[in-house]
């Protein structure tokens, strides 16, 4: 047996672990740091160039003088829309299908498929529901160029993200809770409004401020079903056409001639705030969450 | 017509084979449990136990790929043709290995099966509450803040919630699987305590792993081995040597399991 002192000398073979060992770890913490640069850059830049425009004038007054002037008020509240519109639509729908998918569906090559298509609904490029918006709603079910036709495909889009949440959340509370329920003589249905809904719903609701996040930038969805170059009045109903901030976005950076360096920066940094919001909002939900754990 | 000393028994099972998918869990099953008796089902893991009692509460149809054949009777009912299981599971109450304390507070965690019977009065609920709690042992440990959550009191004091909320069914049988798994010994022996009471009202189907708990509680004991009833008889009787299968002397001297 060897002692001590000898088992723990170094082989030359310890030594290149060692420098490998130090080596990758450097080299995947750069890679990480390299991660945060473009969020800082962008970060940076839009609130170096655009805070200037910002005030509370430019989020409340209409654009003037061929957007070159003015506030973005009718594309903020035609976005409020849309999102508020789009969540109408896909936050039942999209609970509902997880619900079945999570408590009700057997696992069959039928479930199997709804759960494929899912997935593959998530990859779908959002220029292709842009057409497939235009195609079903504004010309088949002849919605027109309308916030409905415009949050009908946003929810689509959107649809895949509320499922998977919703679906997580739900399987996140213990299997035992169920059966202990339903050995009780409850139905799927009274387990599910008793005990698995009220303790999945923070997570859900997670899920929901993310969708809301997501299709808040969102552009080209919108820019063929229902979103306009420029509106001189605001939408009073879902079958209007609307501005919409991100489309604002695009359109005074590139089709606009003179517009002043500051204003596209401006609704940029609007844009990313109320991402920045949502996704804070739902990550201090998710700590709420956690701390409120019932089990 | 059935006269009132010739019930029917409370279940019984002629012979019974589970499956999962076409993988049997249990065959060939044949017993019967007779009215306000302590019927014990002893053997070691993967024996089939728990899944007996899935399919006497009729839970195969709430399991992927579970399903049985064969003849199980509840007080003379065949439990295939019931079209209300929700109803029958209602009857039985059902205590798990490792105690499940509904993410509720302690109150609704009682109140929940008398809520589904469609109880809601405030009065009548809190009566079921306490009579529960105090028979499973728990009340006076509780009283104080049956608005706490369920899911966060000991592992001890959740078994006995269980037990409460099983009693709170107001059940006609009541099904322990290996109760005690999770528990002291102490508490183990109030809980033992309380079966031997509540044996005067209603029959009681104890799964356990524990040879002396069997031994201590139960009238008549089955031992079941590898997916098979090895044999059904008088829980002392057994113990005294009396077997027909030396396996079953085996085991319950200890020399394996």
């Amino acid at each position: 047996m060897k002692h001590s002192t000898q088992m723990f000398a170094e082989s030359d073979l310890n030594n290149r672990n060692r420098r490998y060992e130090q080596l990758f770890k450097t080299l995947f913490l750069l890679m990480t740091l390299l991660l945060i640069i473009p969020v800082l850059v962008i970060l940076g830049t839009l609130i170096v160039k655009g805070s200037g425009s910002l005030s509370i004038e430019f989020l409340f007054t209409e654009p003037t003088n061929g957007m070159t002037e003015g506030g973005i008020f009718p594309a903020l509240l035609g976005t409020v829309w849309l999102v508020s519109v789009a969540l109408l639509i896909s936050v039942p729908l999209g609970v509902a299908a997880a619900i079945y998918l999570s408590e009700y569906a057997p696992d069959n090559w039928y479930t199997r498929i709804i759960n494929l298509a899912i997935i593959n609904l998530a990859g779908v490029p959002s220029i292709v529901h842009a057409l497939f918006g235009v195609g079903a709603f504004v010309i088949f079910f002849g919605f027109g160029t309308s916030i409905l036709a415009a949050s009908l495909t946003l929810a689509i889009m959107t649809l895949p993200v509320v499922i998977v949440s919703t679906r997580e959340s739900l399987q996140a509370v213990p299997h035992a809770f169920r059966e202990a329920c339903w050995n009780m003589g409850a139905t799927r249905w009274q387990t599910i409004r008793k005990v698995v809904l009220p303790n999945a719903v923070s997570g859900i609701l997670t899920g929901v401020i993310l969708e809301v996040s997501r299709t808040t930038g969102e552009t080209a969805p919108i820019m063929f079903t229902g979103a306009a170059f420029f509106l001189p009045y605001l939408p009073q109903g879902i079958f209007d056409q609307t501005m919409a901030l991100s489309l604002h976005l695009f359109v005074v950076a590139t089709q606009v001639p003179n517009v002043p360096e500051s204003l596209p920066y401006g609704v940029a940094l609007v844009l990313i705030g109320i991402v920045l919001l949502m996704n804070t909002l739902s990550i201090a939900f998710r700590m709420h969450l956690r701390s409120k754990k019932k089990w | 017509m059935v006269s009132q000393t010739e019930k029917p028994p409370k279940f019984s099972v002629k012979d019974l084979t589970i499956r999962y998918g076409t993988t049997p869990a249990l065959s060939g099953v044949s017993l019967e449990v007779e009215e306000n008796e302590i019927f014990g089902i002893i053997g070691p893991a993967n024996a089939g136990k728990t899944s007996f009692l899935k399919v006497l509460n009729r839970m195969d149809t709430m399991t992927e790929g579970m399903s049985y054949e064969g003849e199980i009777e509840f007080n003379g009912i065949n439990t295939r043709k019931l079209r209300n299981l929700y109803a029958l599971r209602s009857r039985i109450g059902v205590v798990f290995p490792l105690p499940v304390g509904l993410p509720l507070s302690i109150y609704d965690n009682v109140a929940f099966s008398p809520r589904l019977r469609g109880i809601n009065e405030k009065k009548r609920l809190d009566q079921i509450v306490e009579q529960s709690l105090t028979r499973a042992a728990l009340w006076d440990e509780v009283k104080d803040r049956l608005d706490s959550l369920g899911s966060l009191l000991s592992g001890g004091q959740q078994q006995r919630l269980t037990i409460a909320r099983a009693l709170s069914q107001d059940p006609d049988i009541l099904f322990l699987d290996e109760f005690s798994i999770a528990v002291d010994p102490v508490t183990t022996m109030r809980i033992e305590d309380v079966l031997v009471e509540l044996k005067q009202e209603m029959t009681i189907i104890l799964v356990t792993n524990l040879v002396q708990q069997a031994r201590r509680l139960t009238r008549r004991t089955a031992f079941f081995l590898s997916g098979e009833c090895v044999e059904v008889g008088e829980t002392e009787a057994m113990f005294a040597g009396d077997v027909k299968d030396s396996r079953t002397s085996d085991y319950i001297e200890g020399r394996f399991g």
